[in-house]
Parts: structure tokens; sequence; C-alpha cells
């Protein structure tokens, strides 16, 4: 026995978050399922939708993501999916994230401030970080915390004015009432909003969301729009920022942060809101530590006696299983998505010889020599951060040879290999558009097989 | 013109800075003169072993003896420097019974407390000793921070008036005729603490005595005057290890080899070394299969090496020296001892002398030598007190350790604050401003950085020396930025953004040499932090052609955006009358 869906989903990311999703929706009553081992990196991600920012000969920053597609080299996972559903996937997004997100109303990219100080081209960006553009005109006052040490306020104006932002930026360095250790975490800060706790000020207690508001408006000169990196709540985002902007008389925006980031955790949230609502059932916390192979119900013979002589006699999952604190649980389903992340998420994993996919063992071109997987300038080229698995259009993984390497099995996500989504600045993107491609096309072959 | 001085020491490593300290305090006037940093030669690219003599106490008991005395005087002048471990010299199955029996008996005839231990014994107190290790020595060797000791001898040395100047690479020795008389440099940034994109100038540094001590590059310095010194440089791998397997120093008891090394440092362990002679200080190979045979090898004394983390690797260059004529081909059989080369004596030129040769463990005891015969050549009668005078930090820590609070941070951070600070730690964490941890992985605070930022100016591998800040598992990726952030205001943008990116290009550089498994991954995450998040690879700032970047192409927000809550609801993008200039997406 086992337990029995039509796309299983390895992965708890935004491509695995995708695929779950598009699979549910693209058949009625499909059963899906996600299984996801450890915390997803969205926590060390902006939040940021970034489709395509530069093209792989480092042009840019581009103002159309979606000219330089077609472009694009034989291998790239845009390429192996096309123009069209990458379109259709930031479109499903659209759909799924509603007014979380912004950027939807053009094809242009958008310049967001970096907390970092310069600018990066991104295609959708949280509401949060709507009134914060950098390609937007409007003034704006930053401002950064003493005991947050991840963002200097004055400096990133300078940064920006050295980044030619056409837009003055000032920038101060406050205490944020209410915080009392040097070292809280960013959670604290929008906690401390979320629930508007009562802090104490010069002027007596107040509510920490007015006790900012007053800190701030105290070195406001007339700018429009003020930026804060990204602590202003968690739950409760949206109203932290109406109530400080109503406070100041001006817009309030968040600066993208790193780990850990608040806006990366929101919209993991919003995510897994919308798999519940898509009756996706969710497993966290459980690793596949193994699979089975063989034929299958679904592979009568006659198929594949045709698959033999097409080059597509690959073998299919029968199950993987999974392991439940200690219990361990074959999970059968039709089709595969493989969406487990790349080196950072442990899709990809290496060793001093080799590098490779440690659920499936699917293919990973690599050089043989590891002094061959980089190079000297930390921001050249560099071979490691293209490692992944070489999928054929149907994103499904191929072996050395060029077959694929199961029948049911998809990749998703960062755990392909081919493109360097740090330098193009087309993580998200990728994530999404192969998500929504392998789940939707899982779904529609399981459909067919049942 | 010139600038006049004494006392001109060539070098910032242990001996340049020890030779520095030792004159200055007997009131010499001093300047010292750095190509890079301070520990940027040798001296930053050691193991981190305080010597007990044990190592030589075989082969070289003339070096083993000087070793004994001076880990005892380090511990009392330079304690908030040296981690007292111990030390063990394992034998495994297949090493020699008559070895094992000699280094014995070497260190009781050179005074170095011995214990022999049963394998057992020797696995209780390093648990991760492989099974069949048969039994061991123990010594009291230690781990010694060399950045911390060379900062500290340099800072003394400013404290009773010496120059100490960084970044200012000696470009020509003055000579006349048969006399040297000082140097020209040039400055990176100018004299004083360096600041980046500050232009560079050059000066003339004159000096009744000058000591090269230049260590691997004494041959290049040499040259510039036609001086031939016949310093034999000898490169060993290192590689670090992202936690302490062990916290005893380990050594394997056999004649010699390589591979044969793990000290415990700090949060880490660093696996050494090898010895093979190279041409060039400045340039030689880095090779995978160095690193390989240190975890290969090692693994056979500690086992779990074989699977654990590394972090980065990094090669140092002996600076090894034999006298003419002496032919030795193996440089692990050259002597580990120093040389004092005064040229008037070897070469009819007066005016300055090279040293050569010697270890890091016995650097106090080389200073005070040539410091006398510096003295000597001056005719100033004065004596060493460095052997009796703690160093800055190390001051009556035990009272004032008594007497500490923990200034407001969480105890694990206040203890290694407090470690590496010793008795400056009031004086620097004593503060009334807000002080966050800047550097998660070492614990290190913005009280610290700014600091070690007003010893050394904009450099953060300066600051990363005299702070370990950037130095943990995740090599920068997560804090360079923000030991950055440190530098503003004093120092403007652009001067930081070059900054920030040495430090991690540098911080790269080493990590380049651990890219496997989890380091593999971290590589990615600290790629994806500052390409993706921050477009740092990317930034229109630096860019030649400035303000190429056309903002009003790119999407400029939707001009219907959320509504006030104080009801003041108006269209984003419509203030301030740049209504026209609405970026391409608004159309």
């Amino acid at each position: 026995m086992a337990i029995e869906d039509d796309v299983l989903v390895i992965g708890g990311g935004l491509a695995g978050s995708m695929a779950a999703l598009a699979a549910a929706d693209a058949i009625d009553d499909a059963r899906v399922r996600l299984v996801t081992y450890k915390q997803s990196t969205l926590r060390h991600a902006s939040g940021l939708i970034d489709v395509l920012g530069y093209t792989p000969d480092g042009e840019g920053p581009l103002v159309d993501p979606f000219d330089a597609l077609a472009d694009l080299p034989d291998g790239h996972p845009y390429e192996r999916v096309g123009s069209e559903a990458v379109r259709e996937g930031l479109a499903f997004f659209d759909e799924i994230a509603g007014d979380a997100y912004a950027g939807a109303h053009t094809d242009a990219n958008a310049l967001v401030p970096t907390h970092g100080g310069t600018v990066k081209p991104t295609a959708r960006y949280p509401a949060s970080t709507a009134a914060g553009l950098a390609s937007d005109d409007r003034d704006a006052l930053l401002v950064g915390f003493k005991t947050l040490p991840d963002f200097e306020a004055p400096l990133a104006a300078e940064h920006l004015a050295a980044a030619g932002a056409p837009f003055s930026a000032r920038g101060v360095t406050i205490s944020f009432p209410g915080i009392v250790r040097d070292d809280a975490k960013v959670t604290r800060y929008a906690h401390l909003l979320d629930q508007d706790e009562s802090v104490a000020t010069s002027a007596g207690e107040t509510g920490a969301r007015e006790a900012l508001a007053r800190t701030v408006g105290a070195h406001l000169e007339g700018e429009p729009r003020v930026g804060f990196p990204a602590v202003l709540g968690d739950e409760h985002a949206a109203e932290v920022r109406a109530a400080l902007s109503a406070a100041l008389g001006a817009d309030v925006f968040e600066i993208p942060m790193g780990p850990p980031s608040l806006p990366g955790v929101r919209l993991e949230d919003l995510l897994y809101a919308a798999l519940e609502d898509a009756g996706v059932r969710v497993t966290s916390g459980v690793p596949v530590v193994e699979y089975e192979a063989g034929d299958t119900a679904g592979a009568d013979p006659a198929d594949e006696a045709v698959a033999a002589d097409g080059g597509s006699d690959a073998d299919r999952i029968d199950h993987v299983v999974v392991d439940r604190h200690g219990a361990e649980i074959p999970h059968r389903a039709e089709q595969y998505i493989l969406a487990t992340g790349g080196l950072v998420g442990k899709g990809v994993r290496s060793e001093r010889e080799r590098v490779f996919e440690p659920i499936f063992d699917c293919h990973v071109p690599h050089a043989a020599d590891r002094y061959d997987w980089f190079v000297d300038d930390a921001f050249g080229e560099q071979p490691y951060a293209r490692f992944g698995l070489e999928p054929d259009r149907e994103l499904r993984p191929l072996d050395a040879d060029g077959d694929p390497e199961f029948a049911n099995l998809r990749a998703a996500g960062a755990v392909l290999g081919g493109y360097d989504f740090a330098a193009e600045k087309s993580g998200a993107g990728v994530s999404i558009a192969t998500g929504y491609v392998a789940g939707r096309r899982a779904a529609e072959e399981a459909g067919a097989g049942r | 013109m010139a600038n006049d001085t004494e006392v001109l020491v060539l070098g910032g490593g242990s001996t340049g800075c020890g030779i520095a300290r030792d004159l200055a305090m007997r009131g010499l006037e001093v300047t010292l003169v750095e190509r890079g940093n301070l520990t940027d030669g040798t001296t930053g690219r050691m193991h981190g072993l305080l010597h007990s003599g044990g190592r030589y106490a075989v082969s070289d008991q003339a070096s083993a003896t000087e070793c004994i005395e001076e880990n005892e005087i380090l511990r009392d002048i330079a304690g908030h420097c040296v981690e007292l471990t111990g030390g063990l010299f394992v034998q495994r199955p297949e090493d020699s019974d008559d070895y094992f029996r000699e280094k014995l008996e070497g260190c009781r005839d050179c005074g170095i407390p011995a214990r022999v231990l049963s394998g057992r014994e020797a696995r209780e107190v390093e648990p991760y000793l492989a099974n069949d290790v048969k039994r061991a020595i123990e010594v009291p060797d230690g781990a010694v921070d060399p950045f911390r000791l060379c900062v500290a001898n340099a800072l003394d040395a400013e404290n009773h008036g010496a120059r100490i100047e960084t970044h200012a690479e000696v470009v020509d020795l003055l000579r006349d005729g048969d006399d040297i008389y000082g140097v020209e440099v040039r400055h990176e940034s100018g004299p004083g603490n360096r600041t980046h994109k500050a232009a560079g100038t050059t000066e003339e540094i004159t000096a009744d005595y000058v000591v090269n001590a230049t260590g691997a590059w004494a041959g290049q310095i040499g040259a510039m005057a036609d001086l031939e010194v016949e310093v034999r440089p000898s490169k060993g791998v290192m590689t670090i290890m992202n936690v302490r397997q062990v916290d005893t120093v380990i050594n394997r008891c056999r004649p010699k080899g390589d591979a044969d090394i793990i000290v415990p440092h700090e949060t880490t362990a660093i696996l050494g070394t090898t010895d093979e002679e190279v041409s060039d200080p400045d340039d030689y190979p880095e090779e995978g299969w160095e690193v390989d045979q240190m975890i290969d090898t090692l693994t056979e004394l500690v086992p779990i090496l074989e699977e654990a983390r590394t972090i980065r690797s990094f090669w140092g260059v002996r600076p090894l020296y034999e006298p003419p004529g002496t032919g030795t081909q193996d440089p692990t059989d050259i002597t580990r001892d120093f040389f004092l080369l005064d040229h008037a004596d070897r070469d009819g030129v007066s005016g300055m002398s090279s040293i050569v040769g010697g270890k890091f463990t016995t650097y106090r005891a080389m200073a005070e030598e040539i410091s006398d015969h510096v003295c000597e050549k001056l005719g100033v009668r004065a004596s060493c007190a460095t052997a009796d005078e703690p160093l800055p930090g190390s001051e009556r820590i035990e009272t004032l350790e008594a007497g500490m609070d923990d200034f407001g941070l969480r105890s694990p951070v206040a203890r290694r604050s407090k470690q590496r600070l010793g008795s400056r730690a009031s004086e620097v964490l004593d503060t009334d401003e807000a002080n966050p941890v800047v550097c998660q992985c070492e614990g290190v605070t913005r009280a610290e950085v700014c600091d070690a930022i007003d010893q050394s100016g904009s450099d953060l591998n300066a600051v990363r020396i005299r702070t370990r800040a950037s130095m943990g598992n995740c090599q920068g990726g997560f804090c360079c930025q923000n030991m950055a952030n440190e530098l503003h205001p004093a120092y403007d943008e652009e001067t930081v953004r070059a900054a920030l990116d040495e430090l991690y290009q540098e911080r790269w550089k080493g990590e380049r040499h651990a890219l496997w498994g989890e380091q593999l991954s971290q590589a990615m995450l600290n790629y994806a932090l500052h390409a993706t998040t921050m477009n740092r690879d990317r930034d229109p700032a630096n860019e030649d052609e400035g303000d190429g970047l056309e903002y009003d192409n790119f999407d400029g927000g939707r001009p219907t955006a959320e509504t006030r809550a104080d009801g003041g609801a108006r269209l984003r993008g419509e203030t301030g009358g740049e209504d026209s200039s609405r970026g391409r997406g608004d159309r």
C-alpha cells in the first residue's frame, strides 16, 4: 500500500509551490501533493520576482525582459519552455499574488533600490516596495536603524546618487522605538509594529507605529516618500505601512534585505495559503529518502514497444519513500516533479570529486576537476552557478546520453542548470515559468492516464 | 624632501613589528614600512601553532630549547593572543617506536614538559582520534593568533612613538657608495591610515640604520642595492575546517612529513602543511591536490576530517635561508634557525642588516637579538624589556577579567570579544552607542569593528585581521557588507564600495580551495546575496559611463497607488511636476 496521488511535487520553494498550484489548476479534482524537507530558500530571497535583468552575456539592465527571451541560448530554462510559457507562468503568479505584488501593468522591468545601495532590475515587486522604485523620480528619505547594521541609510542614499538615480535621496539613522536589545532579530521589529506594542518614548507611552512615525517625522523635510529596511510588519504589513504613511503624510516603502528576509517569508506565506486554497496536500519537514523505479500500471507494454525505438525507453518512477520522523512511508504518483532547489537548497549537492542530484541521482553535467568549477573573479562567469539538471522541452531531466532519466519525472526551478540566476537576475522567473510548465504538463499527463 | 628616522624597519610581519616594538621601547626613533597590511607576508599565513619545541626536539634541539623558553614568555606577555590548548604527538601503529622514544627523550633534554599517554588516554583527551592510535606524548603546545600578536606589537611600538606605515612599498634602497641610508617608498594612498581611492604618493625615508625584515622577500630588497640574500622561499598549504574537530594541537609523531599537524584555532581547526621550494614568493601554484593531501593524510589521525567541511585554504611562504655553500636539497632539511646578515661584514656595505630564517614562536627573541645588534651599531646602551612588559591587551588580564561586566552583550559574544580584546575590552566595548553584532559567525560587535577602523583606515582586511570579522563559516558573505557600512560616514561612498569589493574578493580567493559540499552551497548563497539581492556584480555606480542608465525607460510604478490611510489619496508619481518623465510602463 502507498499514499496515492496524481502528481507529487518534491520541494516547497517558489518552483515547487508554483508546480503544485499549476497542477491543481490544470485539471479538476487532480490529487496533488507537495512534500518538503527543509525551510525553503525563500527566507533568503529578497521577495522580488526577477524575470530577466541581464542577458547571459551581461547586457543590461534590460528594460523589457520579454524582448530578450527569444535570443537565449539552447538549454536555458526559458528556451526550454518557450517565451509564451514564461508569460503564462507569470500571469498565473500575478493571479495568485493579487494585490500583494505589483508590476503586472507593464512588460518593463522596474529598478528597485537594494539594501547595498544600488539598484536592480526586477519584473514584479511586493506592494511594500511599490512606492520605493528607483525608476520613480520622487525624492526619498531613507531611514536606517542604529541597531540594524545591515542597512546604512545615509550610505545607501549616496550610493543611489552614484548609480545615477533620478531623484534626491537623503538618509538618516535613528533608534527604533521599543527595541531595547542591540541584537534584536528583524522579526522583533516586525512584531512590535504588527502588534503596535506600547513603547516608552520621551513623550510617554505610545504605540510602536506612532512612536516610529514621530521619530522619523522629525527628520522629514518634505520628501513625498520614506523608505525603511524591510521590517515593517509581517502579518499586518499593509496596515503598518498605511498607519506610518498616514502619520508621516508620505508614501512608505520597504527596501528588500538579505536573510532573514521578511518579504521572502511573506511570499512563502502567500504561496502556502494558495496551496491550501487549491486543495494541495502539503507535508512539511519530511525528506524523500529513496525511490523505486520499474514497470507500473501506467506503462503498458504497447507503450514501451513504441518508446523503444522512439528513443524514450526511460523507466518510470513507481514510488518514492518519504521519511516521516523515522517511519518510511511510500508515496506513489502518476507524475513526479523535482523542485528541490540548487546548491543553496541542496537539490544539487557536491563532494570533492562530483556534483550530483541526491534523490534520483539525475545527471548533473560538471567538469571532472573541481578547480574548473570556478573562475578567479568572484563575480566572473562562474561555472558552479550553472550547475543543475539538463532537461528536455518537457522539462524531463536528461541522462548523460541525452535521454530522459524517467518517463514520469519533471524538474523545475533552481535544480535546473544551464543558467546563472544570480548574474541574470532570473531566479524567481525561472522558478515560476518552469514550475508552471512542469505542473501543468504533469497534471495533464496524469489526467490523460486516468 | 626626505623624512628622517633613527631606525627604519622594512616589513610588517612578526619579526619587523617585534623589532619596531623592541627598539621603540628602548627609546629609539623607529619607522616601519610594510608593502601591504601587517601580517600580509608570512605571519598571517601560518598554522597558528605556538610551539612547545616538541616538534624540533629530535632534529634541532637548540631551536626546541628556544621555543619552550619563548612559549613561556608569550603566555605571560601576550595572554590574550594565546590559547593554552596543549598538544599531542600521536603515534600510529605503523609509526616507529624508536622515533617515539627519541622524541620523548629529546623533549626531556630540552626542558619541555612531556608525558606519555596510552592510546585510550589520548582518545579520552581527543575523542575523534583514530581508534588504532597507539600512544601519544603530551606537550605544552598552544594556539596563537598571529594577527592579534603582530598587531599588538605594532600598536605598542606606536605607543612608544614609532611610525608604522602600511601599504607603503619599498621601491628603492638609497645607497651612496658603500652606505645604505634609507629607502624610497610608494604610498598606495598617501601616508597615514589607508584610504581607498586616495591618490598615491612617494616618500624618501632616511635612517641611521635600516633593518631588512622582509623574510621571503629579503632577496628582492637586497637586490635593489645589488646585495645578494640567498633566501629560499618554501611554500606550505593550510586548510581551515569550519569547526574544531580537536581542542588540542595534534602532531603526527614521525620524523618529518607533509600533512602532519592539526591546530585548533578560535572557532576553526587548521590542517597543515607542506614544504616545497618556490622561486617567487608572490607567484607560485596553489593546487587542489595539496588540499586533498591535507585532508586524506590527516584523516589517518582524525577520521571525521574525511567528511568535514572546510571553509578555505591558504598558502604561506617560509623565509628559509642557509649560508652559501651548504647545499641542502630538501627544504624540510633546511634549519629553522634565523640568520642576521650584517651587510657591512658580509658585503662591505654599511647601514643595513637583513634577517632571514627563523620562526614565529621565537619572533621576540629574534627581535631582541637584532635590536641588540642595531643598538651596538648605533652606540646606544639600552636593554631589552619585551620579555617582561605585557603587550597592549595583556596587561593585568586576571584582575580586569574579574571586574569586567558584559557590556550589554549576550554572554557568548561578550566572552569572545573579551578574549580577543583582552585588557582593552573596557576601553573598546564600554560604549553608550548601540553595539549590535556585525559578524554573526565570529560574534564581532560594531564597537570592535570601529576600533579597528580607527587603527587602520578604510582597509577592511586590516579590520578583519584585528577582529576576525568575516573569518567564519560564511567567509564574509553575510557580514562584509555590514563591515563596510561601518566605514561610513568617516569615508565616502566610493571609498566604502572599493573597500567592500576588496574584502569580498579576498575572502573568495581562499574559499575557492574549499568549493565542494557545504562550502560550495555557502559560496552559491553568498553569490546570490551579493549578485541577486544587492546587484553588486552589475552595480551601475561602477559603470564607467556613470549616468548611462536611463531610468525613464523602466517601470516607475503604477500611477494609481494604494489609498493613503489618512484619506489623502493621490496618484503616485503625480507629485512634484515630474509627470512628463514617467516610465514607459505608465504610458
